[in-house]
């Protein structure tokens, strides 16, 4: 089986080739990821569009954050 | 309007720096920001704006002064505790700098009145602790083509990201719809350093000023996160137009201002 390597939050990483995005999220341990946007590439992806999308070699992927507080 | 001596004293240290000058110092004491939030980001926020000479700040908050507030709410003192964070504020703002002149309300943003109170500022600083607030700034600044700053803060982390119209996405092109109350943690319930305030609060300000005197490039297109823990500064680049938002996209389906639910901040973070 052939690894292929992605950039993760800025991170060289190697993953099993076809895993899809939500395979990542789980093995990267994004903490709530129903509430978190995938950037892969130029594109912004929601959770459910997670599982239908297959990763490739070279694909850069930035995980976003609902962060609420200003703390009023 | 020419510059009295006391004001070219007072603003030397921007008059000097190429990029500002006395053209740039004009522009700020001409401009009016309004500040929604008057805690742990709109504190830092406002006290910069206020030295930096913006002429006109408005201060938008319902709440009180609480104890557990100055931690990180360096505007208030202990002085205040129990006084409306807007007079507290404006005190402060009024007793750094004579030129500013500060404007109160003494309210939570909602769809009834957040038109009416952005329509006569030049940018809009969004210092909420909560994403239905979060949304209504988004959605009304879209509206009304009002550039804003956008920002968050909670633990030993921050980001924040400034819209501009037709110069980059906007927070619901992001994220597109706030999330259910209490799915994701408060500043209340999983804490966050005071300092964390003063580093995207102070960061919110720099983009207002840059945007004002039109130096630079904005967070426009990119959001920027903050870990304090790792000292990692990181700048997401975000698509430059997401065609499907519904509040910015080429079909807008969000046409008319949304009150979602409060989540459980209850204010006094």
């Amino acid at each position: 089986m052939n690894n292929m390597k992605v950039t993760v939050s800025g991170e060289s990483r190697e993953y099993e080739n076809g895993i899809t995005l939500l395979e990542l999220v789980e093995a990267e341990n994004v903490e709530m990821p129903e509430y978190v946007t995938a950037s892969v590439n130029d594109e912004l992806l929601g959770y459910h569009d997670f599982e239908k999308t297959v990763l490739k070699d070279g694909d850069v992927i930035e995980f976003l954050y609902f962060m609420g507080g200003g703390c009023i | 309007m020419a510059f009295t001596n006391e004001q070219i004293e007072r603003y030397s240290r921007h008059i000097i720096l190429k990029e500002v000058g006395v053209k740039g110092q004009k522009k700020l004491l001409d401009s009016s920001v309004l500040i929604i939030g008057a805690g742990g980001l709109g504190a830092p926020a406002a006290m910069y704006l206020a030295a930096a000479g913006v002429g006109t700040i408005g201060i938008a908050d319902a709440d009180e002064v609480d104890l557990s507030n100055l931690q990180r709410q360096i505007i208030h003192a202990t002085k205040d505790l129990g006084k409306a964070k807007v007079i507290s504020a404006k005190e402060t703002m009024e007793a750094m700098n004579p030129d500013v002149k500060v404007n109160t309300y003494r309210t939570f943003v909602s769809a009834d009145n957040i038109t009416e109170l952005i329509k006569d500022y030049d940018f809009i600083i969004d210092g909420t602790d909560n994403f239905p607030a979060k949304f209504l700034i988004n959605d009304a600044c879209v509206m009304a083509k009002k550039p804003f700053s956008h920002a968050g803060i909670i633990r030993f982390q921050g980001q924040l990201m400034t819209y501009v119209p037709g110069e980059g996405p906007c927070y619901r092109c992001i994220f597109k719809n706030p999330p259910p109350k209490d799915a994701v943690p408060t500043c209340k319930q999983a804490g966050v350093i005071g300092a964390m305030g003063g580093v995207i609060g102070s960061l919110q300000a720099m983009e207002a000023i840059k945007y004002i005197v039109g130096i630079g490039k904005l967070l426009t297109g990119s959001l920027l996160t903050y870990d304090a823990l790792s000292m990692e500064f990181r700048k997401i680049k975000l698509p430059k137009k997401v065609k499907d938002c519904p509040v910015c996209g080429d079909e807008p389906t969000i046409l008319k201002l949304i009150d979602y639910e409060q989540a459980e901040c209850d204010g006094a973070l």
